[in-house]
């Protein structure tokens, strides 16, 4: 099978609607695809990788912790929109530290964030095969 | 009246149609992914002058779920469920904005 | 609906609520694989147990026979050593005897 280019646009804030929590699990369903994935937030979608999510108060299950483990599977590119971030007085130092282990580099760990500009964004949705919204 | 929004103001216009109805003695209740406009520093903020007055409260469980609980804005008061049901007792006629 | 222990489980005997999990839970589900649970078997449950508590879901075969791997020793991490414990699949029967739900992905 051919490898593909994989993105999953994440425009949805966690919890209130289920949209995030079912791409999380399509992403999770396609990693065991061996595919080249890549995730992008923006909108509401950036809430979703802040940092200290707690959601004892509500009875519904944690996801956010999940993002933590992308990395074992070959998930480390999470492209983020800095105007996003910047219209909801948030920073990258608000998100979560995900990291991947390089293997090529004797393991180091490496950040799976990069925030990056709309225009950046829109250069590498046009390099996918395959961009899927949530 | 009590006015509940529950959605984010980035992502509908609920909290602006529910600002543009209400008289001075209604309060919002903030649920679900409706707290992410009681956020500080949000460009789209649009509750200064009813929080200063007292009149905005937001669901302490879906704040502290979304991560945002040292991210409110000044004058935001926070309410569990039960403050939720005080809430709904103490003001009459409650009104969801969906 | 049927239960293991009093604790109800799902058509394929998945413990519906993950708090009911016991130790005596598990030994009875492989009790009934025709399984006696060794300390390589716990091993592996109480990895997967810690993982989901960390992650909130079960890991996928390829990422939990590398990390075995490199918890318990290279001659662990390999979907060889871990079908010898599992019969029925590492994640599908592992998760199961965890308390788990069935993994994301797994047919």
């Amino acid at each position: 099978m051919a490898i593909k280019k994989f993105m999953y646009l994440n425009r949805r804030a966690p919890y209130g609607t289920v949209y995030a929590l079912e791409s999380l699990e399509v992403v999770l369903i396609a990693a065991a695809f061996d595919q080249d994935v890549s995730l992008a937030f923006m909108d509401d979608g950036v809430y979703q990788l802040v940092e200290g999510q707690k959601t004892d108060g509500i009875g519904m299950k944690n996801f956010s912790k999940t993002f933590h483990a992308l990395g074992d599977y070959d998930i480390n590119q999470f492209f983020v929109s800095a105007e996003s971030l910047e219209e909801r007085g948030l920073s990258v130092d608000d998100l979560m530290p995900l990291v991947w282990e390089d293997e090529d580099d004797d393991w180091a760990e490496k950040p799976s964030i990069k925030v990056v500009p709309n225009a950046e964004l829109t250069k590498i949705m046009s390099e996918q095969d395959v961009c899927l919204s949530f | 009246m009590l006015h509940t929004v529950n959605k984010s103001s980035f992502e509908r216009n609920s909290l602006q149609s529910c600002l543009n109805t209400i008289d001075d003695s209604s309060v919002i209740l903030l649920i679900e992914d409706g707290v992410i406009s009681a956020a500080k520093n949000s460009k789209s903020f649009m509750l200064a002058e009813l929080a200063t007055q007292g009149r905005v409260y937001a669901l302490q469980g879906d704040v502290e779920a979304r991560g945002i609980s040292s991210k409110l804005a000044d004058n935001i008061k926070l309410v569990d469920y039960a403050g939720f049901v005080d809430l709904v007792i103490e003001n009459g006629t409650a009104v969801s904005w969906v | 609906m049927a239960d293991i222990l009093g604790a109800e489980v799902d058509e394929e005997g998945f413990l519906v609520d993950l708090k009911d999990w016991t130790k005596e839970i598990a030994v009875e589900m492989a009790k009934g694989d025709d399984i006696d649970l060794s300390e390589e078997h716990w091993d592996v449950i109480n990895f997967l147990r810690d993982y989901f508590e960390e992650y909130q879901i079960a890991p996928a075969v390829r990422v939990l026979t590398k990390a075995i791997g490199k918890q318990f020793g290279k001659e662990k991490g390999n979907s060889k050593y871990l079908y010898s414990l599992f019969p029925y699949g590492p994640g599908k029967q592992g998760c199961r005897f965890a308390g788990l739900p069935k993994p994301t992905g797994c047919i």
